[in-house]
């Protein structure tokens, strides 16, 4: 049986090394547009832009895989009829099972201003580089679009790097999902290391002549840069599997297994894939976080090579990190999908708590700000979403929690969430 | 069998001790422990440590 991965990125390599340590012997491809071998996304708005990590350093070992690499060319089509994938330097790859893992791309800057130099978006190692490359040329001024993950990291890279930094957000606070309290804490963290936040403010565009030299903001106002990086999230690479039937959302929509709703030899993995979650009620949920990628390539690995009856479902709860200056954020779950985010432990010092957020009565995410051994117990706990009132009884009767939190914390937090338009 | 872990590159994620909570451990310092030398019954587990550690810090030797 002949296995294709399309995506050779972190969902890629562990479906292929998954294969072979299933002990499938028959032949594996793996497709990517990249020239590189895979390499690992998270320093590249971290250690690898401020200068800690070297290029080297974000390759994973791949060398002992055998399996057949095909890098530097794109897939642009599937004909499910032939079973193939078609590549854009015309070659046609056969398949008896496929595995899509080809993550996502950068949002670009559509609007006026698009065209200037001095423009950054963040996703590949060239991106970083290029980027790297700007940020250390004499002492730009750096202009962050979007306060979400990617934004807020790379602000926290840029500040460590001495640069002046603004960042802009139209949301109230930064890292939308974390809800208010929590990213009113962001905010207050970015403000105390030198960060200009221009909140509740949305971006017209960018003005200069072929360098930008500032971003115009929706009041009008404009704000000086040299450097601009957008930061406004991320879009699934599916075009090249427009027409061939598969249901995309725009995501690949698949089953509890990774399996394509449209077709049992077609299995997705990693930030490409949207599939039903118990933490969303079985609705569909597209998490684009590194554990996930990791996790779902060896399982949709696994599943392509079983029979559509006996494949197992993927139902972890989502995982990710963030650093940010000397902070480590984490979660586990869903809190993007919770109605309210409530903290339930907190050091006295109040640079270390844990949140959880809740829907319907019960608990589907827990945040932690600095506090990693913590968040283990309650990853173990959203296996079975508790009742937030029996989390919270069991937190406050656990000598391991950091402490009672303090409830004035919620209103000086939203009091930091910027002035609303 | 040997289990190394990079110090230098390792920040406390705790991925490994999810995947393999005999071998790996997470302390209240935020610190790491764990086992050195292990027997072919916990390859299994290690082996997936080594997948989910997003620094790759872990190596398996022998
Ligand atoms: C700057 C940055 C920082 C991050 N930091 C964190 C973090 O701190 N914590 C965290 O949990 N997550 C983080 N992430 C997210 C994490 O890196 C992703 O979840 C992960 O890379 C997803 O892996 P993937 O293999 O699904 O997709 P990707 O890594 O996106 O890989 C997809 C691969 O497929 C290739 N491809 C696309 N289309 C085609 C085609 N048609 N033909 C052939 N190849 C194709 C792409 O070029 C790419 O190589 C970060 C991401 C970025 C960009
Ligand atoms: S998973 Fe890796 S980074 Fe995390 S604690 Fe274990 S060794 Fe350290």
């Amino acid at each position: 049986m002949r296995i294709v991965v399309v995506g050779a990125s972190l969902a890629g390599l562990r479906a292929a090394q998954a294969l072979r340590a299933a002990g499938h012997a028959d032949e594996v491809v793996v497709i990517g547009d990249e020239a590189r071998r895979p390499y690992t996304r998270p320093p590249l708005s971290k250690e690898l832009l401020v200068g800690d990590h070297t290029v080297e350093q974000c390759d994973f070992p791949s060398g002992e895989l055998d399996v057949e690499w095909r890098l530097g060319v794109a897939a642009v089509g599937l004909d499910r009829d032939a079973r193939e994938v078609v590549l854009e330097d015309g070659a046609r790859v056969p398949y008896d099972r496929l595995i899509v893992a080809t993550g996502c791309r950068a949002r670009p800057w559509t609007g006026p201003g698009a065209e200037l130099d001095g423009l950054h978006t963040l996703r590949d190692l060239d991106d970083a580089l290029a980027l790297r490359a700007a940020l250390t040329d004499g002492r730009p001024r750096v202009a962050v679009v979007g306060a979400g993950f990617v934004g807020a990291e790379v602000a926290s890279t840029a500040r460590r790097l001495g640069l002046d930094v603004t960042l802009i957000d139209v949301a109230p606070h930064p890292l939308l999902p974390l809800g208010p309290l929590l990213g009113g804490r962001t905010a207050g963290m970015h403000r105390e290391r030198g960060v200009d936040l221009k909140l509740s403010m949305g971006v017209e565009g960018f003005r200069g002549d072929d360098h930008v030299e500032a971003v115009v903001l929706a009041d009008g106002s404009e704000i000086a840069a040299d450097v601009v990086v957008v930061a406004l999230g991320a879009i699934p690479n599916t075009d090249w599997l427009a027409g061939s039937g598969l249901t995309l959302d725009p995501g690949l929509v698949c089953d509890a297994t990774l399996t394509s709703l449209d077709d049992p030899d077609v299995l997705g993995a990693g930030d490409v894939v949207s599939w039903p979650h118990p933490l969303a009620d079985d609705t569909t949920i597209r998490v684009e976080h590194w554990t996930n990628a990791a996790e779902q390539g060896a399982a949709a690995a696994r599943n392509a090579l079983a029979p559509p009856a006996e494949r197992t479902p993927y139902r972890a709860a989502p995982y990710f990190w963030s650093d940010q200056y000397d902070v480590k954020i984490q979660a586990v779950g869903l809190p993007g999908r919770a109605e309210r985010i409530e903290l339930v432990e907190q050091s006295p010092e109040g640079d270390r708590l844990v949140a959880v957020g809740v829907r319907d009565g019960r608990v589907v995410a827990a945040i932690a700000f600095n506090a990693v051994r913590r968040l283990a117990w309650y990853r173990r706990q959203l296996a079975d979403p508790p009742a937030f009132e029996k989390l919270a009884a069991a937190v406050a009767e656990d000598p391991r929690s950091l402490g009672a939190p303090v409830q004035a914390d919620a209103a000086g937090a939203a009091a930091q969430g910027g002035p609303a338009r | 069998m040997k289990v190394h872990v990079d110090m230098n590159l390792c920040q406390a994620h705790g991925e490994c001790v999810f995947a393999a909570p005999d071998v790996f451990e997470l302390h209240d310092d935020d610190s790491l422990t764990w086992v050195e030398e292990i027997g072919e019954d916990r390859r299994a587990e290690v082996e997936q440590a080594i997948q989910v550690c997003p620094m790759m810090a872990i190596k398996l030797e022998g």
